[in-house]
């Protein structure tokens, strides 16, 4: 399913402060079926264009196109609960929202609220436990027996099962160990491959940008700054620091060596494989 | 040498309705005042657990903790605690004050500090943090990352002899956590912080001086950074060390045990 935004500025409200522009005349297009990451320094708006594009900050101005529906200034009860329906938002630690007595009664609560049959519900907490890699003995337990990246996988279970077309996440990996951020992103990787499932990560992390995104999105002060592929992200460094972004390790490294040889390795490294190939292809290993 | 700034014994801990598994069973260890230690190991190998019962939010079922020489007890803990901050890995869980400022205050009016110091230890431990623009911000409106920073600043604006990271640099971009990371070595060198670092970041592993290694509750590796990173080849590493295994993977000439970056550039282009 694919996102058109155009034109949207959004403002953030809490009480009675308002931060005004947080998102400032976004135009942009999310391929359906992409993968792409949204970057940017903290308080660059990330965090609030997920929003948008859940229906949970409508635009101030201009309006957000996922599929057929609308999101816009006013736009009804009807058409915002369609688009969470086919728009699955995982907050950043999302397993701070589970509340349910079981992990089965938990994954059910969404689909219930669509609209779905208890046993419907049932039938789809089955299948979508075994797509988050965990087996169905876990659906009777208590989401509070379970460690962190057991509950964080049941918390994306719990989205999954609302059967979204398109999945946002805000650092789905935050605070597991580093099986078990491989383990959420290979998912993902899944999901988008097999699925043609639309993913839309948030993330601080440019090695899993690197590693698993095929587009990336560079958003500074609320404004769009970049929009292509991963890998011509990362060939520019000054335009990176310019942007307060890092480097993915690989292609630091790299530029590290280089500047130290004064020999330039062949192409962009984005991962230790690619860099490991080039030193390869230089003769140096 | 002098005493060990924390002494762990026979420490042994198991939560109720858990099953009969330990989350942690007969830790000892030892760190020395000015020391940092990292303690890696995957999710639920006992590494939280260990914070908890280091700051008394859990009590231990048997063994002991000397927090500078005294024993961690009932009558003891409030004392102790005052030597010791710890961080969470979830800031929004500890935020008390409606301002950056009065958030960071918070542990030094409960000392009681005059309002003049105080003032002083809060601007000086925002500026460690680099958020001195942002004194008059609503703590609940900040991204992830500075919330977590004010978390920081809060606990160094009480000057703690220990300070107790329990993931607490997740939720940072990684030019804060390089920026906080090498702040911290300074603050570590120049006023011998003790630091007990609990960490899946391999890079905040690396800073250390030394790692514990823990597993099902257990610590089973014991060393400097470069020490474990040579031999635990099942936990993730620093980047320098993941190109290494590769080369070796691959058949390659390869450095025979961990370097850091600088050491790989030059051992790479001599």
């Amino acid at each position: 399913m694919e996102i058109k935004l155009s034109g949207v500025t959004a403002d953030y409200q809490i009480g009675p402060i308002r931060s005004p522009l947080v998102l400032d005349h976004i135009n942009l297009t999310v391929a359906s079926g992409s993968f792409t990451a949204v970057v940017g320094p903290t308080g660059a708006g990330k965090s609030s264009l997920m929003k948008v594009l859940n229906g949970l900050i409508l635009p101030e101005e201009g309006q957000a196109v996922i599929g057929q529906l609308v999101v816009r200034k006013g736009a009804d009860k009807k058409t915002l609960k369609a688009v969470r329906k086919r728009v699955g938002l995982v907050f950043q630690f999302p397993e701070s929202q589970i509340f349910a007595e079981t992990v089965e009664k938990d994954i059910c609560f969404g689909p219930l609220n669509f609209g779905a049959t208890a046993e419907e519900a049932c039938t789809i907490a089955a299948d979508v436990i075994g797509q988050v890699g965990l087996d169905r003995t876990f659906l009777s337990k208590s989401p509070f027996s379970l460690s962190g990246g057991q509950k964080r996988r049941v918390a994306i279970a719990g989205i999954l099962a609302c059967r979204p077309d398109i999945l946002l996440l805000d650092e789905p990996c935050a605070g597991l160990d580093p099986d078990g951020q491989s383990e959420i992103l290979n998912l993902l990787t899944r999901w988008n491959r097999d699925y043609g499932m639309t993913i839309v990560l948030v993330t601080h992390d440019m090695d899993r940008v690197a590693r698993y995104a095929q587009q990336a999105v560079v958003l500074v002060k609320g404004k769009i700054v970049f929009h292509d592929s991963v890998r011509r992200l990362f060939t520019d460094p000054a335009r990176l620091k310019d942007w307060d972004l890092d480097l993915p390790e690989a292609r630091r490294f790299q530029l590290k060596l280089e500047k130290h040889s004064g020999v330039a390795l062949p192409g962009v490294c984005l991962t230790e494989e690619e860099l490991a190939e080039a030193l390869i292809k230089v003769g140096r290993v | 040498m002098s005493e060990p700034m924390i002494e762990v014994r026979n420490l042994s801990y198991t939560y109720r309705g858990r099953g009969e598994k330990s989350a942690l069973s007969s830790v000892t260890f030892s760190v020395s005042r000015g020391e940092w230690l990292a303690v890696i190991g995957r999710n639920g190998a006992g590494k939280s657990t260990l914070a908890g019962l280091l700051v008394g939010l859990l009590k231990p079922q048997s063994g002991s903790i000397r927090i500078n020489g005294q024993m961690l007890d009932e009558t003891s803990e409030w004392a102790l605690r005052r030597h010791m901050g710890i961080v969470f890995q979830n800031p929004d869980n500890q935020f008390i004050g409606t301002t950056v400022e009065d958030d960071v205050a918070f542990g030094l009016e409960n000392e009681n500090m005059p309002v003049a110091q105080m003032k002083v230890r809060v601007a000086e431990a925002l500026k460690l943090v680099g958020l001195s623009g942002l004194r008059q911000a609503d703590p609940s409106r900040l991204s992830g990352g500075q919330k977590q920073r004010v978390a920081i600043a809060g606990i160094l604006a009480l000057r703690p002899d220990i300070l107790i990271l329990d993931e607490a640099f997740v939720m940072l971009d990684p030019k804060s956590r390089r920026d906080l990371l090498s702040t911290l070595r300074r603050l570590a060198e120049a006023t011998h912080l003790t630091i007990l670092s609990i960490t899946h970041d391999m890079d905040e592993a690396a800073a250390s001086n030394r790692i514990l290694v823990m597993q099902d509750g257990k610590i089973v590796n014991d060393g400097t950074p470069g020490q474990i990173f040579s031999t635990e080849k099942d936990l993730g590493a620093p980047f320098s060390e993941r190109l290494r295994r590769i080369l070796l993977a691959k058949g390659r000439r390869a450095p025979d045990q961990y370097m850091t970056e600088e050491e790989m550039v030059d051992w790479l282009w001599k």
